[in-house]
């Protein structure tokens, strides 16, 4: 069935592009999104059947094998894939069925230029990647599927091509992602390197050792799972947008609106988070790179947030947010809260999504004008669309009981008020002062935002245009119905779907998939049966001197070591990490018995935004221009998102321009050139002259000659030397 | 059949003979049957050739379909594959028809074209077969003159100084080579390569001219060799003539040049100095990480400025050369079958590219990239294929070309993590100078007046790129197709290389 479900899209695409000259435009984007449906329909058979502890690997056939190196192409399908394929599927097909009403008109193209099956083929192409990317049983499928996304991405952002902000946005998406995937790529060349392996399990079983291995890398002597997981991160913040690689994101608005709610907003930047989830058993060996995806994660979700503040085009306020949103995962992965990126992930697909479709159709409405300076009033234009766009930014800000938990046993509120408020708990519960303090801050300016958001969108008066504000109509029902499914999920998922993803059975729900302190206890046993006899002080030592040059450089060299130095690593990695296991274990389990006000807080946060917001556009609305008056510098600042852009500019793409322009000039035509046809041979002009004058053999005779005097003086000099 | 080889090989030599002796006259029939019986040629030689390739047993690891006999003056003629040389036939087998179909436009004096054409291959099947020293030279040199006359004749306005570049560029390496195989015939008494392949050539320190040579002869003759062959990869710094001929060479002529002759360095590395000088390659192997390096990052950068569409791929193409010796020298199996790999799915990719260049520059005789752009909106299935083949260029796994880059950087890490830290780069720097391409020309608004009406791809083009897209998927999602017949080959080799370099090990131990 998981095979049905990955191949639906990719038929659905190739039917699409290649198929609608023969059966007409409209069957084909017909079929990609009906083939979309039976995917989510199946996937949700699939998630609602699925049991936690099943771990299924369907193996289709040999992708790469060299020697020792062996992926296949595979589908693997455990909670984690489950989880994902309903987001994907779901969301997937709710933004096709979008696109049919979104797509039917629009001014981008001339009249009988046909973009539809191009579209509709890009994104169930997109659809079929992402799939890829879930299933994988290794990490080469995933990178095949991670390229695939960004492929896909790179297309739709730039599908509008003769607009040159089109094609730069998605020129930068796909070569920043590279940035990303450099990391990626070589994090899997050192787990290859170190395991000999690239599957799943292998690796999983492996990481324990890499934990006590230390790896030469570059000029350091480092701990291999701690680099390993770095490279892979970063590989994930390219995806995902995380500060120092998010530059991409907000450009990426350039695509068509279903585009950002599908790729942008609701799956493909989500599949960093999914890497390091995927990667947890990894990961937990690592506190370092753990750290360093809390404070990533929190930094992003603080700056993205601070941005999204002063935005005004309504699209790129969404895409901060979503920069935001996917900072909160990483901070909760990173205090090995998995469980709760994972859920955040999947109620942020909901209403994220929700409020960029909303946002499609008040472009729509507005005749393609994104400028919220040009909205105002639209609630009774576009009644729908408000009141579900109202839903999804009572989601993302956070709207609940607070202590309905204590009540009744289940947080009682929408989507993000359960998932988003259990990410700032488990930070706390985490020890992380740093990330809950920016989580905080951030759940504030979330709220601020999103409500700046609605009133400047619905309330208040037109602005603008007034011919786009009087023929400003509700889009067809094929755009609202997807828009009303969303919604219904932005308000249910949190409080639904609580109890299995962090709630009481997260451990049955997750099963093996996600990294689980009971399971891992037991195996870190059986891997290291010595264990218990006790922290023999060489061992320690041996674990904690693992970054000093004397440790084992490779795990290989460590196999092959007497066996006793390995036990006596392995044993002292898995001590060092049973302490640190416990705190863990603390986070997933007893994220509740934070304090009072900690529960309270996001709340108090996001009623605090909402005043605000409140206050600066509808009570008061001279004052965001009296604020911004008074702190230019920092309004510039945020404008601008703190320069990244022209700072990346500077220090990148100039100095790269300059070099290559100049290793081409003075490089390869003054130096080499000049050099070789210089010295060893005369001008190389000079022949050109002789050549053009008698195109005869005399060239010729001439270069033999003078090799055949070189040939001659070395085999001399050779014949010298051996006789 | 028991000589199979010879008639692969010699087949293209009779179709030349056959057009150089019967064929008269200028007009346009008698152009259309030099290109008909060139076309047939070809396409012959293909259909035998896959006799070969389902002939072969991929486990068996030593030379099959070997045929041997006394030649001319006490000479040999021995000819053979394994794993490591089969897929180079078939790619010059499977791509010479394409380039024949390549040429159909030409009007300028199509009989000698076609004879260049079919010589050529003659002799470049014969250097992946030959099992002779000096037979091996024979092709190898011979090769250059055909090519030579491809660029000086059917080349652009600059053909005469690239033809002369490439010439000696190529020539000067060439006679070093040779200088070392009279060597090794003296020390080793045969020129057989199967036996050259079992001698052990002294690693002993040796003076020359008070100069202490580590390695000694090993380093001597592998210096010599890799003069050529570095030529002909091209490796940096000695890679300025492929630019150059690349963008005179007719466009068939750039095919060629890119898909196969540049293969031959990278054939000769791994049939020559890696497994004939193991000592010499694993004292030398940094040495050539470093220049696989800087090629990879040094001409990815020069790419990016370019603003000649030929010399853009052409730099590309010596980025791509950059990690096959980075793989071969990283002397592992993954290095290897990468390098193997990386080098085959080249041939596809690169050729493809440069005969989307002469689609466009036979419709607006121009190279230059800015006089395009939009180019998607009058020719949709021209972009298409394109951008395959631009995203197989990035590497993107689903296409032939990750899966060499993929291998070769992982042996690459293995072997030394500097080496694979900054030959990853390249991933990101191919996809800025690829995607910067594209995007000049292919997208944007159509608004030249040039272009206005410009035609898409016509029958015969679409039918030139339909197997190169075949090959480029098809290795990409089932790349076993060619590894598994390289495997065992590369894995003796790599067997014998280790076992080599252990004893090289014990005897200066023990010394």
């Amino acid at each position: 069935m998981a095979t049905i479900i990955l191949f639906a899209p990719l038929v659905g695409a190739l039917i699409c592009g290649f198929g609608h000259r023969f059966i007409g435009e409209k069957a084909a984007t017909m079929t990609a999104t009906a083939l979309l449906f039976l995917s989510a329909l199946l996937s949700w058979v699939v998630f609602l059947g699925h049991d936690g502890d099943q771990v299924a690997t369907v193996e289709l056939f040999r992708w790469i094998e060299s020697g020792s190196m062996s992926a296949y192409w595979a589908v693997r399908l455990d909670t984690l894939t489950a989880v994902m394929l309903v987001v994907i599927t779901t969301v997937s097909a709710l933004v096709h069925l979008y696109s049919v009403g979104y797509m039917a008109h629009d001014e981008n193209w001339k009249k009988g230029e046909s973009y539809c099956p191009r579209f509709f083929a890009y994104l169930s192409f997109f659809t079929f990647a992402m799939l890829m990317l879930v299933t994988a049983d290794n990490l080469v499928q995933m990178f095949f599927g991670w390229e695939g996304v960004g492929v896909a991405s790179y297309l739709l952002i730039g599908f509008y091509y003769r607009k040159p902000s089109a094609n730069n946005a998605a020129m930068k998406a796909f070569i920043v992602n590279r940035v990303g995937d450099f990391g990626f790529a070589l994090g899997i060349f050192a787990l290859f390197y170190l395991t000999d392996s690239i599957q799943f399990d292998v690796i999983f079983g492996a990481a324990p050792d890499l934990a006590a291995t230390s790896l030469s890398f570059l000029w350091m002597q480092v701990n291999a799972a701690e680099l390993i997981a770095v490279l892979l991160f970063i590989g994930a913040m390219g995806k995902s947008a995380q500060l120092f690689l998010h530059t991409w994101l907000p450009d990426a608005m350039e695509g068509p609106t279903p585009v950002s709610a599908l790729i942008h907003a609701a799956t493909m930047v989500t599949a960093g988070v999914f890497l390091v989830v995927r990667m947890s058993p990894l990961f937990e060996y690592a506190p370092g790179a753990l750290t360093m995806v809390t404070v990533i994660g929190a930094s992003t979700a603080f700056f993205a947030a601070t941005v999204g503040l002063v935005q005004n085009d309504i699209k790129r306020v969404i895409a901060y947010s979503t920069c935001s949103q996917l900072g909160y995962m990483f901070a909760a992965a990173g205090v090995g809260f998995y469980q709760a990126a994972m859920f955040h992930l999947f109620t942020h697909a909901a209403f994220k999504a929700l409020l960029f479709l909303g946002a499609g159709s008040v472009i729509t409405a507005m005749h393609h004008e994104q400028d919220m300076r040009n909205y105002g009033g639209l609630k009774d234009k576009v009644p729908l669309t408000f009141w579900t766009m109202i839903i999804g930014t009572l989601a993302i800000t956070g709207v609940g009981i607070p202590f309905s938990y204590d009540l009744v046993g289940v947080p009682i509120g929408l989507a993000g008020f359960v998932s988003k408020d259990a990410i700032i708990e488990g930070v706390y519960a985490g020890n992380s002062v740093y990330a809950f303090g920016l989580l905080l801050i951030a759940a504030l300016f979330t709220s601020f935002y999103s409500w700046r958001l609605i009133f400047m969108t619905f309330y208040g008066e037109p602005r603008g245009d007034m011919h786009a504000h009087e023929h400003a109509h509700e889009s067809p029902r094929v755009m609202t119905v997807p828009l009303v499914v969303l919604a219904v999920g932005a308000v249910l998922l949190g409080t639904v779907y609580y109890k299995p993803f962090v709630g009481s059975s997260a451990e049955k729900f997750f099963g093996p998939s996600v990294y689980n302190y009971t399971g891992a206890e037991a195996s870190d046993h059986a891997a290291a049966p010595a264990a218990d006899t006790g922290a023999d002080p060489a061992a320690d030592s041996a674990a904690d001197s693992a970054a000093e040059p004397e440790a084992p450089a490779v795990a290989r060299d460590q196999a092959d070591a007497p066996a006793a130095d390995a036990h006596a690593a392995g044993d002292g990695a898995a001590a060092a990490d049973l302490s640190r296991l416990d705190e863990r274990e603390f986070v997933l389990h007893a994220y509740h018995g934070v304090p009072e006000w900690v529960k309270l807080a996001p709340f108090v946060a996001m009623l605090l935004g909402l005043g605000t917001a409140y206050l600066f556009y509808i009570a008061r609305p001279e004052l965001p221009g009296r604020l911004a008056a008074a702190n230019p510098g920092l309004y510039r600042f945020l404008l601008n998102k703190w320069y990244f852009d022209e700072l990346y500019d500077v220090l990148f793409v100039r100095p790269a321009r300059a070099i290559g322009r100049f290793l081409w000039k003075q490089g390869d035509g003054a130096t080499i050139d000049g050099g070789i046809n210089g010295l060893a041979m005369g001008v190389v002009p000079f022949f050109t002259r002789v050549a053009a004058r008698v195109q005869s053999g005399y060239v010729f005779h001439y270069a033999f000659a003078m090799f055949i005097g070189l040939a001659a003086l070395l085999t001399w000099i050779l014949l010298r030397a051996f006789s | 059949m028991d000589n199979l080889l010879s008639l692969v090989t010699f087949l293209p030599l009779i179709g030349a003979v056959v057009l150089m002796l019967f064929l008269r006259g200028e007009d346009e029939a008698a152009r259309l049957n030099a290109k008909r019986l060139a076309l047939f040629t070809t396409l012959a030689t293909f259909l035998l050739s896959l006799a070969v390739i389902s002939g072969f047993d991929p486990n068996d690891a030593g030379f099959q379909f070997v045929e041997e006999s006394e030649w001319i003056g006490g000479l040999t003629y021995k000819l053979g594959v394994d794993g490591i040389s089969v897929l180079f036939v078939m790619l010059t087998t499977f791509l010479m028809p394409i380039t024949i179909g390549a040429c159909w436009s030409v009007e300028h004096r199509v009989k000698e074209y076609m004879i260049a054409f079919l010589v050529l291959e003659t002799l470049m099947i014969g250097v992946f077969v030959a099992l002779d020293l000096i037979l091996f030279y024979f092709f190898f040199e011979a090769g250059l003159i055909p090519m030579f006359l491809i660029i000086g004749i059917w080349g652009g306005k600059e053909r005469i100084y690239a033809a002369f570049k490439f010439f000696l560029y190529t020539l000067l390496g060439s006679l070093l080579m040779l200088v070392a195989m009279l060597a090794m015939y003296v020390d080793a008494g045969t020129t057989d390569i199967v036996r050259l392949l079992n001698h052990d050539f002294s690693s002993q320190a040796l003076d020359l001219f008070g100069f202490q040579i580590i390695g000694g002869l090993q380093t001597l003759l592998w210096i010599a060799f890799f003069a050529s062959f570095a030529v002909k990869m091209p490796m940096w710094p000695v890679h300025t003539w492929l630019p150059d001929a690349h963008v005179q060479a007719p466009t068939a002529g750039s095919v060629i040049l890119a898909a196969i002759l540049l293969k031959m360095g990278g054939y000769g590395f791994l049939r020559f100095s890696l497994p004939m000088f193991p000592v010499a390659s694993d004292l030398m192997a940094n040495f050539v990480f470093a220049l696989s390096v800087i090629a990879i990052i040094y001409t990815s950068l020069v790419a990016m400025m370019q603003e000649d569409m030929k010399k853009l791929i052409a730099y590309s193409s010596v980025a791509h050369m950059g990690f096959v010796t980075m793989g071969i020298f990283a002397a592992n199996r993954q290095g290897v079958d990468g390098a193997i790999f990386q080098m085959i799915s080249h041939g596809f990719i690169s050729g493809a590219l440069f005969l989307a260049v002469g689609v466009i520059y036979d419709r607006m005789h121009t190279r230059e990239i800015d006089a395009y752009g939009g180019l998607v909106i009058r020719m949709p299935a021209f972009a298409l294929i394109f951008m395959l083949f631009t995203m197989a260029n990035v590497g993107l796994p689903g296409t032939s070309g990750f899966v060499g880059e993929f291998l070769t950087l992982a042996g690459a890490f293995q072997a030394n993590t500097w080496v694979a830290f900054f030959a990853t780069t390249g991933v990101i720097l191919s996809a800025a100078y690829a995607l910067w391409l594209y995007r000049r020309v292919a997208f944007g608004d159509l608004i030249k007046e040039s272009l206005r009406s410009i035609r898409d791809m016509d029958r015969r083009e679409r039918l030139l790129f339909a197997p190169l897209v075949a090959m480029t998927l098809l290795l990409g999602i089932y790349p076993s197709l060619a590894l598994d017949q390289i495997g065992p080959s590369v894995a003796a080799l790599l067997n014998n290389y280790e076992l080599a370099l252990a004893e090289a090990q014990t005897q200066l131990a023990e010394n």
